[in-house]
């Protein structure tokens, strides 16, 4: 089922389903909650040991992963809570960073390439 | 009609055999006085194997809303009962259950409400939950309890109202004493309250949808309260068509307001409940001394029938609307208030008082309803201007 919603703006009353259910399932991807964040995660690519537990942890599904790589966060569904950046493990072999850190929204990201900020 | 048995019992063991009939999927309920009874005999009809619903004890009435908006939602028949602090605790969910549009069933044992604590009848906790956007009916008599509380399933569940119904009768009054009332047999509530058929369940799996949703930031919530509005509108004419239906089969008059001696009445008392019997009781006397005096029963507040109670009063002289609850600092009380508002519109202005009665159970007296109407002959004749409103029977 397809629940068509372009127009919903000029719903009347008794267009909307009764008692605001919404009649489908698995459609809350079509929703952009990007704006709710106050701060976004940031990865170095060049710290990341590819251990996936932020994949695991992330309780939006927004750690893109293609393979067995994270390739980069979905910016439209990540809300900013942080637990990706708690979760990664620090790296002895860059003096105990981790790969992800949050920063503010609306700050450049520290030594961000633009590949990695870019990825959806 | 149907063929019945006549019996002897409680208001309370009539409504349980009322939903026992009805063979609600879920009864999730918390007893307190005087609804106690109710639930104590649903529990021994599920334990004993009369009925095959999932009875779910709960450690709140604020659970026992929540448990029945949940299983209402994924799709099952819900019933369950209540009274006073309970109501008051179930407040929130009261909302919900109506803004989910969910056709759950409740039976209100009607009690005054604390401080200071109190068990006995009036309808202060039936009147907080007027504007939750629950259908609310009132009995006056067990058989009331028990019929209004069959109809509740029917008029919940019709495609055209899917609201939250609340039947509700008087405490001890009506729920403990015993009275004599005419049962049918199950196969006919059965085939009268029908099955019923979700159609947003959750436990479809099928059709998933899902329910509680955020209407919020500019989303359509006041469209979503207009719903509610058109529903509860929409469902008059369905309480009225299930309530003729309901009479054919019982042998027993319905109507949303039901008077006596309304034909011709010059002086008439608008009340609801029990208390009808004790005001039908004067104005019969009351005729018999020459004053034309007629009773105007309101058996259903939501939605409030405006327009019968206009038609009913418009040719009367004077009128009492006794309230058994207060609205403290209100020009009136909860009835009053809305039977003065429905006359707003007639072309002649009719002298109208308020009585506040029978708070936290206090004996409503043949005396008392006897002043009342000796007040209202002499506003009909002019001889003393309304007054507003009056305690009734306070020391």
């Amino acid at each position: 089922m397809s629940w068509d919603i372009s127009d919903i703006d000029k719903w009347k009353a008794e267009q909307f389903p009764r008692g605001a259910v919404i009649p489908e399932s698995g459609n809350s991807q079509d929703y952009n909650v990007g704006g709710w964040r106050s701060e976004r995660p940031y990865r170095d690519p060049e710290v990341c040991i590819q251990c996936l537990l932020c994949w695991i942890f992330c309780p939006d599904s927004s750690v893109l992963v293609e393979g067995d790589q994270m390739v980069g966060f979905d910016y439209d569904h990540c809300k900013g809570c942080g637990i990706c950046a708690n979760e990664c493990p620090s790296n002895p072999k860059f003096g105990g960073r981790k790969a992800i850190e949050m920063v503010p929204e609306g700050c450049e990201l520290p030594g961000a390439s633009a590949s990695d900020s870019e990825v959806k | 009609m149907v063929e019945q048995k006549t019996i002897a019992a409680t208001g309370n063991t009539l409504v349980a055999e009322a939903i026992r009939q009805c063979s609600p999927d879920v009864i999730p309920a918390y007893p307190i006085t005087p609804q106690t009874t109710v639930v104590e005999e649903l529990a021994k009809c599920v334990a004993n194997g009369r009925m095959h619903a999932e009875y779910v004890n709960v450690e709140s009435e604020h659970s026992a809303m929540s448990s029945a908006v949940g299983a209402s939602a994924a799709g099952a028949r819900v019933a369950t009962a209540t009274s006073s602090q309970g109501l008051a605790l179930m407040w929130e969910v009261l909302h919900i259950a109506a803004g989910m549009r969910l056709p759950i069933v409740m039976f209100n044992a009607n009690r005054a409400l604390s401080a200071p604590i109190n068990i006995h009848c009036d309808h202060s906790d039936v009147m907080g939950a007027r504007d939750t956007g629950w259908v609310i009916m009132f009995a006056e008599t067990a058989q009331e309890a028990y019929d209004n509380t069959i109809m509740a399933f029917r008029i919940a569940e019709h495609p055209d109202v899917l609201l939250p119904v609340m039947s509700t009768a008087d405490g001890f009054i009506t729920t403990h004493s015993i009275d004599r009332a005419e049962i049918m047999d199950d196969a006919s509530v059965t085939e009268f309250v029908g099955e019923y058929e979700p159609t947003y369940d959750l436990l479809n799996f099928d059709k998933p949808v899902s329910h509680g949703n955020f209407a919020g930031l500019g989303g359509p919530y006041f469209e979503f309260k207009k719903q509610q509005r058109s529903a509860i509108d929409a469902s008059m004419p369905v309480i009225k068509a299930v309530g003729a239906e309901f009479s054919e089969l019982s042998g027993r008059p319905f109507d949303v307001v039901e008077g006596w001696g309304m034909e011709d009445a010059e002086v008439a008392i608008v009340v609801i409940g029990s208390t009808a019997g004790n005001a039908r009781h004067v104005a019969r006397q009351m005729r018999k001394n020459g004053v034309k005096a007629g009773v105007l029963k309101v058996r259903v507040f939501r939605p409030f029938p405006a327009e019968e109670i206009r038609q009913a009063l418009s040719g009367v002289k004077a009128i009492a609307v006794l309230d058994r609850s207060e609205s403290f600092g209100a020009e009136g009380a909860p009835l009053f208030l809305e039977v003065r508002s429905a006359l707003y519109d007639l072309d002649r202005r009719i002298p109208m008082v308020n009585y506040i009665y029978g708070l936290g159970g206090s004996d409503v007296r043949i005396e008392l309803i006897e002043r009342v109407f000796n007040d209202l002959t002499d506003l009909a004749s002019g001889a003393v201007q309304p007054f507003g409103m009056q305690y009734l029977g306070t020391r």
